[in-house]
């Protein structure tokens, strides 16, 4: 670009007033916003989860009534996958990093970009509006046939899900024509980090999976407001051809939420264990092993819809299939630790405890997937908590681990790593005393979703909410360090971990053109030793 | 903000791109890629289709009874003309001239108007017999159970078709602008294209769905 750079100059200061953030095209701006958004959404997601665990302190009702609770749990459950998750690491850590990882100025589309976060936006303002219109108690996966039965204002949720839906597309889009055409010089695909590979894995995701939820939401609307009798059995229709239809996006939209994660672990395990990455190749297709498997696995939330047995059977092939590329990036992580010259730096905690957590995640999974045992463990708290090891033990720890590793670079601040590590021991605690009894008891019986449960599960539940608190605590913890990070104004150097990736190599925060020249790249991503 | 600049043909570029040819490139692979998107979106109809043609076979046959072949066959004439002029139009602007190029989009554009209209006769038509959807189904014929799933499908296959006929009627009136304003030349005409590419997806589609719907037997 032509315009000089000028001295202390950055993406944070290049323009002023809040005019030039909602307008903004430029990544990393767009990448900060999604990180406001998505802490709003998640403290929302998170106040009803803590509403959730404290109705479910004692059996019997304590709060909040049964109708409230089906709400309340519905938003949730629709918050956290549609608002938090999905958008989470790719559309904040992703933008901000992809372009820089690769060595290119901007994503491909940065008009697209701002576009797709308005689309979140509105999407997430037309689904809360449903509050105001009757609230939602379909669950976050709109079966039918409750969902058009139901008086509550389904359609209006089902509709911001939609727009929500084009912003994920439109992620996807912009981040697979990036990583394509978009690297620099010496930028082979086998140099980008391996954080790189994970998006653009999740990216064929977004951006194969995400139209079939469309077309399936706007179904279940024609079918509520006019009722074309597609999932409606007394109209010839078929309500399990809904859960096909629901699953064959949201099953690969768990790896949406779980893939990028991987992704951030990946570098924080070799950042921290000063090591070059054991096995890069691997984990790299095991990203995209895992992304293509997850096209085939739908069946396996199906297993007592009805579905054939042998179809049961084979999806519960297909789902243990996952199991192969998911542990050969785990076991190539450890082997990174191995002979590293490890730190424990918060981000690296935060990435071990994602690592124990996951396992516990997957390996249930595996279990969840051996359909014998499924048909006993079905709509239990087993996979309640199966999910929630994946999801939060996963992905959440890996945004955590993920913001301390890249804040420096994002903001030009250190923040407390007291604090840091402070709340990676609560999170890390309490979501294990939260969740942990939950496999207990599911394995007892107790069905998921419901506002009540016999005193005989009592003390357990009792346990879990306890823990919430500690998860609670953690976060406000995090989120502390990160508000006196912003207060002490402790300036950031360059590289603070001595990490070897391009966004290590530019100033804390980056400049608006991320480069003053754009580089050529000699040699891998991890080159420590 | 992101700036652009004018390299030496004179061609906007913006920052993010090393020169035009890479920008133009990154262009139609998200072009691509969008298309990819939409030909998911419809899958999911097609599924829906496929599973309840095997399920109620008769209500397919029963209901092709009530379209008009004549009218889908004619639409499927505008539609395959407007394709060719649309590959046509890329062709001249590809030529350098503007002109002729205008005449063809321009062409293209009234056989999407004539598609939407001949679509507004056969679908009052059959509003007009009852033959609406869902809950409206009024008319009664009273043989063949669940006739009233054929229009659904129908009309929510006919019907984001035809969002999707509007689109792209819009996107080529985009382009039609931006080529009256002179910006389209033989080495920038990537819109163009894109806009292009999408209307003969719309138009695959629509090969489709005539004979699914029209021809069945």
């Amino acid at each position: 670009m032509g315009h000089a750079h000028v001295e202390g100059s950055n993406y944070l200061n290049h323009e002023k007033g809040l005019w030039s953030w909602l307008t903004t095209l430029d990544h990393k701006r767009i990448g900060i916003l999604y990180f406001i958004s998505v802490m709003f959404f998640f403290l929302i997601g998170g106040l009803f989860a803590l509403l959730i665990r404290l109705e479910l302190m004692e059996p019997g009702q304590q709060y909040i009534s049964a109708d409230f609770y089906n709400q309340v749990m519905t938003l949730h459950g629709s918050i956290m996958v549609f608002m938090v998750i999905i958008p989470g690491i790719p559309a904040f850590l992703g933008n901000f990093f992809l372009p820089i990882m690769i060595g290119a100025k901007d994503v491909a589309f940065p008009k697209l970009n701002l576009l797709s976060w308005y689309c979140l936006i509105c999407g997430a303002g037309i689904a809360v509006s449903a509050l105001f219109a009757g609230g939602i108690d379909t669950g976050w996966t709109f079966y039918t046939p409750y969902s058009i039965k139901t008086s509550t204002a389904v359609i209006v949720f089902v509709l911001g899900a939609f727009v929500m839906g084009f912003s994920s597309i439109l992620t996807g889009l912009n981040f697979i024509a990036t990583t394509h055409k978009l690297r620099a010089p010496g930028m082979t695909m086998n140099r980008m980090p391996l954080f790189v590979w994970a998006l653009y894995s999740t990216a064929i995701i977004q951006v194969l999976a995400t139209p079939v939820l469309a077309i399936t939401l706007l179904l279940l609307v024609a079918e509520r407001a006019l009722g074309i009798g597609f999932f409606d059995a007394s109209l010839g229709g078929d309500p399990v051809l809904f859960q096909h239809f629901f699953w064959f996006y949201s099953h690969p939209a768990v790896y949406i939420m779980i893939l990028p994660a991987l992704g951030v672990i990946s570098e924080l395990i070799a950042a921290f264990s000063r090591k070059t990455i054991f096995g890069y190749t691997a984990i790299a297709y095991s990203s995209v092993a895992i992304a293509a498997v997850s096209f085939f696995v739908w069946g396996h939330h199906m297993f007592v819809s009805g579905q054939s047995e042998l179809a049961g059977a084979i999806f519960s092939g297909i789902t243990m299939l996952v199991g192969v590329p998911t542990a050969i990036k785990l076991f190539n992580w450890v082997a990174t630790m191995y002979k590293g010259s490890i730190r424990l730096d918060s981000p690296m905690l935060y990435a071990i405890g994602f690592m124990f957590l996951f396992t516990i995640g997957g390996v249930t999974g595996v279990m969840l997937a051996t359909m014998a045992i499924d048909v006993h463990l079905h709509d239990t708290y087993f996979v309640v908590a199966h999910f929630h090891y994946v999801m939060v033990g996963g992905t959440l720890m890996a945004i955590m681990g993920g913001i301390y590793y890249w804040f420096p670079k994002m903001f030009g601040y250190m923040y407390s790593e007291t604090l840091a590590r402070l709340s990676w021991v609560f999170i890390f605690m309490g979501f294990n005393i939260t969740f942990f009894p939950q496999f207990i008891l599911g394995t007892q019986g107790m069905p998921r979703r419901y506002h009540d449960y016999i005193p005989e599960y009592a003390w357990l539940n009792k346990v879990s909410t306890f823990g919430s608190w500690f998860i609670f605590a953690g976060f406000v913890i995090g989120l502390i360090s990160i508000i006196l990070a912003f207060r002490k104004k402790e300036k950031a150097p360059m590289n603070p971990w001595g990490a070897k990736t391009l966004e290590w190599t530019i100033q804390s925060p980056p400049i608006h053109d991320n480069f003053e020249k754009i580089p050529t790249v000699n040699g891998g991503p991890y080159e420590y030793r | 903000m992101s700036t652009a600049r004018i390299d030496e043909q004179g061609n906007k570029v913006y920052m993010q791109y090393t020169d035009a040819s890479q920008q133009d490139a990154t262009g139609k692979h998200g072009v691509w890629l969008f298309l990819v998107t939409e030909v998911m979106m419809f899958s999911g109809l097609f599924v829906a289709y496929a599973i309840f043609k095997s399920i109620y076979p008769e209500i397919f046959y029963e209901g092709h009874k009530f379209l008009d072949w004549r009218m889908g066959a004619l639409n499927t004439v505008v539609l395959l003309s407007s394709s060719l002029t649309m590959a046509l139009s890329i062709y001249y602007v590809q030529k350098g001239k503007n002109a002729v190029a205008m005449g063809h989009l321009a062409f293209t554009l009234l056989c999407g108007a004539a598609f939407m209209v001949i679509k507004y006769f056969e679908y009052t038509h059959k509003i007009h017999e009852g033959l609406t959807p869902g809950h409206f189904f009024t008319y009664a014929n009273g043989e063949t159970a669940n006739l009233a799933l054929y229009f659904g499908i129908y009309y929510c296959m006919t019907g984001l078709h035809g969002i999707h006929v509007l689109t792209g009627m819009a996107l080529i009136a985009w382009v039609m602008y931006r080529l009256k304003k002179g910006e389209f030349s033989p080495t920038q005409y990537t819109a163009v294209e894109g806009v292009g590419l999408f209307w003969h997806l719309v138009d695959l589609i629509w090969i489709y769905l005539f004979p699914l719907l029209y021809l069945v037997s």
